[in-house]
């Protein structure tokens, strides 16, 4: 539990990004992947503008480009299925490097890679400057049910707890020789995965009545209410003004 | 298989989320009723299982291993409202924190992992196990072909969903094929899993198996060398119902978006042939397609007859078939409740754990 529940992912720094309410942060990081979602795909020039947009805000937290682009590696799975559009998609073909390729799967694979990585560098950007205890705050902010809020935040703050009880099972199996090499232990990791789930939900009922012995009735009392000042949205919202501006002009040019 | 940014087109993105919106909206509601207020600590553990237990690797053969994705496996174990709920709050972490999956594209990963697959385990598990003998090894059979069927059918979710708004015009048969094909195999990895795990929890604490909870065996007590059945306990007095207008805003508010979108935006929705009426199209193959039985109805080709304007025609025809579908399904769902009213005293003593 311990350790300021301060997840891996984050960066601790003081930065102009750092010290914007995670509300600010959270809106506009949604607003600006939508806008680069509905950008036309055509509009070459315009990713190339998001993409300094990005490094700049990147450039504000202070996170350093190599953090960035390793973070980006989530991305491969759908970078291969992107490789293959091209070769897959029916269409006018055309030559590159003596193979033919087929021209709208280029304009795919290069939609799917452009507007994907731009989403998952905007998010890195989010994660890699907000705290999660003020991410949970700022979703509760934007409305998100309460309820939804309070499971979110239960699960990251049980979320070590539990998989440090996974560990310790993996540890207590392998110091009496068990070794998982193929389908035939798959009976013993599923009687670890059904006591991990049995061990997870007696926690939870153990949580509840801790809380409810603390007079817990169903909702979490807010005690840091976070709040916006106007130049803080107008700070916050210049990346998704900017990029609307960008997505406008790819549309009429 | 999380779904990244730019992969399904705008609106049809929004339209999921809406849709995710409401399952999630719906699930807050269900879990509520099933757990009150011990909804928050259970859901939020229950989820840190799920997101642990995707950590844990399953080694396949040499070098090769997959994990679970745990979504037949939280239905089973709570119950379709806190598995959906679960499922969602854990692709919400992931696409906030860890950029798996696109914020965009929320909406279309709750539809298809986690309202798809859990649903359609839910109900393959309770088919099942109504059906089949009630004993602990019918339950492991359940859970396997439900977890078998549900993955598969995610694949074939998001093969529709791609082909109404994908980005690219890939032939839609090469996606099915290729999505449904591979997710066969993972869907094997997840049942053996799956079936196993509700195995090892229904033979230390059954109790904890939501959808199981009607197989426990009656407590028999031995009176006289004997065996007796136990005297049913007492039914704790009826959960008292929750008011009504609340629902009813819900159902307000779905009704009219529903009608919105039906109405308006197919109003303004492009008139072009789908992906699959393209592909069928373009390769020939729907010169031998036979009308469609309902062809000669008043609502074929989704427009009204008689109405010239063909944008106005096909958002009024949006609109009379969602006012059918919502009368069929009130009535499906109202007969339902009804059968339901009539054996009263199972529900209460299992609620009452």
């Amino acid at each position: 539990m311990g350790a300021g529940h301060a997840h891996k992912l984050y960066r601790h720094a003081h930065s102009p990004v750092h010290d914007l309410p995670p509300h600010c942060k959270l809106a506009a990081v949604f607003g600006f992947v939508l806008v680069v979602v509905s950008t036309p795909r055509e509009a070459v020039w315009a990713f190339a503008l998001y993409a300094v947009l990005i490094a700049a805000v990147a450039a504000a937290a202070r996170i350093p480009a190599g953090f960035l682009l390793k973070r980006l590696v989530i991305e491969v799975p759908f970078v291969a299925f992107a490789v293959l559009m091209p070769f897959v998609v029916p269409g006018e073909q055309t030559e590159i490097l003596g193979v033919s390729v087929s021209v709208p799967g280029l304009w795919g694979a290069w939609n799917v890679l452009a507007k994907g990585t731009l989403g998952v560098a905007a998010s890195v950007v989010l994660a890699s400057t907000t705290e999660l205890r003020s991410l949970l705050l700022g979703l509760q902010r934007l409305r998100l049910p309460p309820l939804l809020v309070q499971i979110a935040s239960f699960m990251i703050r049980y979320g070590d707890v539990i998989a440090g009880e996974m560990r310790r099972m993996s540890i207590a199996r392998r110091s009496r020789g068990f070794e998982a090499r193929g389908v035939r232990q798959w009976g013993v990791l599923a009687k670890s995965a059904g006591a991990l789930f049995i061990r997870s939900y007696e926690r939870g009922e153990r949580v509840h009545l801790a809380m409810v012995s603390r007079g817990y009735t169903g909702t979490m009392p807010v005690i840091d209410e976070v709040t916006a000042s106007r130049a803080q949205w107008a700070y916050a919202g210049a990346l998704p003004l900017l990029a609307l501006a960008i997505c406008l002009l790819g549309w009429t040019l | 298989m999380h779904v990244p940014d730019g992969f399904i087109d705008a609106p049809l993105s929004a339209v999921a989320g809406v849709v995710a919106a409401g399952a999630v909206a719906v699930s807050l509601r269900g879990a509520r009723r099933e757990l009150d207020e011990r909804t928050a600590p259970l859901a939020g553990l229950v989820a840190a299982f799920v997101f642990a237990v995707q950590m844990l690797n399953f080694p396949v053969a040499a070098g090769t291993s997959g994990h679970l994705l745990g979504g037949a496996l939280a239905a089973i174990l709570v119950g379709p409202y806190t598995g959906v709920l679960c499922i969602s709050v854990v692709l919400l972490m992931q696409g906030i924190l860890f950029a798996d999956g696109g914020l965009t594209a929320l909406g279309v990963n709750i539809t298809v992992m986690g309202l798809v697959t859990t649903v359609v385990a839910y109900v393959l598990f309770r088919g099942l196990t109504a059906v089949l003998p009630r004993t602990r090894r019918s339950a492991t059979v359940a859970a396997f072909v439900a977890a078998l069927v549900s993955v598969p059918a995610a694949a074939a979710t998001f093969t529709l969903i791609y082909a109404v708004g994908g980005t690219t015009d890939i032939p839609i048969g090469k996606v099915l094929t290729a999505m449904v094909g591979v997710h066969v195999l993972i869907g094997i990895g997840e049942a053996v899993i799956t079936a196993l795990t509700v195995g090892a929890v229904i033979a230390v604490r059954p109790d904890l198996v939501h959808a199981a909870r009607g197989l426990a065996a009656p407590l028999k007590l031995r009176v006289d060398g004997v065996l007796v059945d136990a005297p049913a306990a007492a039914p704790a007095p009826a959960a008292a119902r929750r008011a009504g207008p609340s629902t009813r805003n819900v159902w307000a508010t779905g009704l009219v978006a529903a009608f919105v979108l039906a109405g308006f935006v197919s109003f303004y929705a492009s008139a072009s042939p789908d992906g699959l009426e393209k592909v069928a199209a373009d390769k020939g193959f729907d010169a031998e397609v036979e009308e469609h039985a309902a062809a000669g109805s008043p609502l074929a080709d989704y427009g009204v007859e008689d109405v010239g304007d063909p944008r106005l025609s096909g958002g009024l025809a949006g609109v009379i078939g969602v006012g059918a579908t919502v009368a069929v399904g009130s009535g499906v769902f109202w007969a339902v409740r009804r059968r339901r009213q009539d054996e009263p005293a199972e529900a209460v003593l299992t609620g009452s754990r």
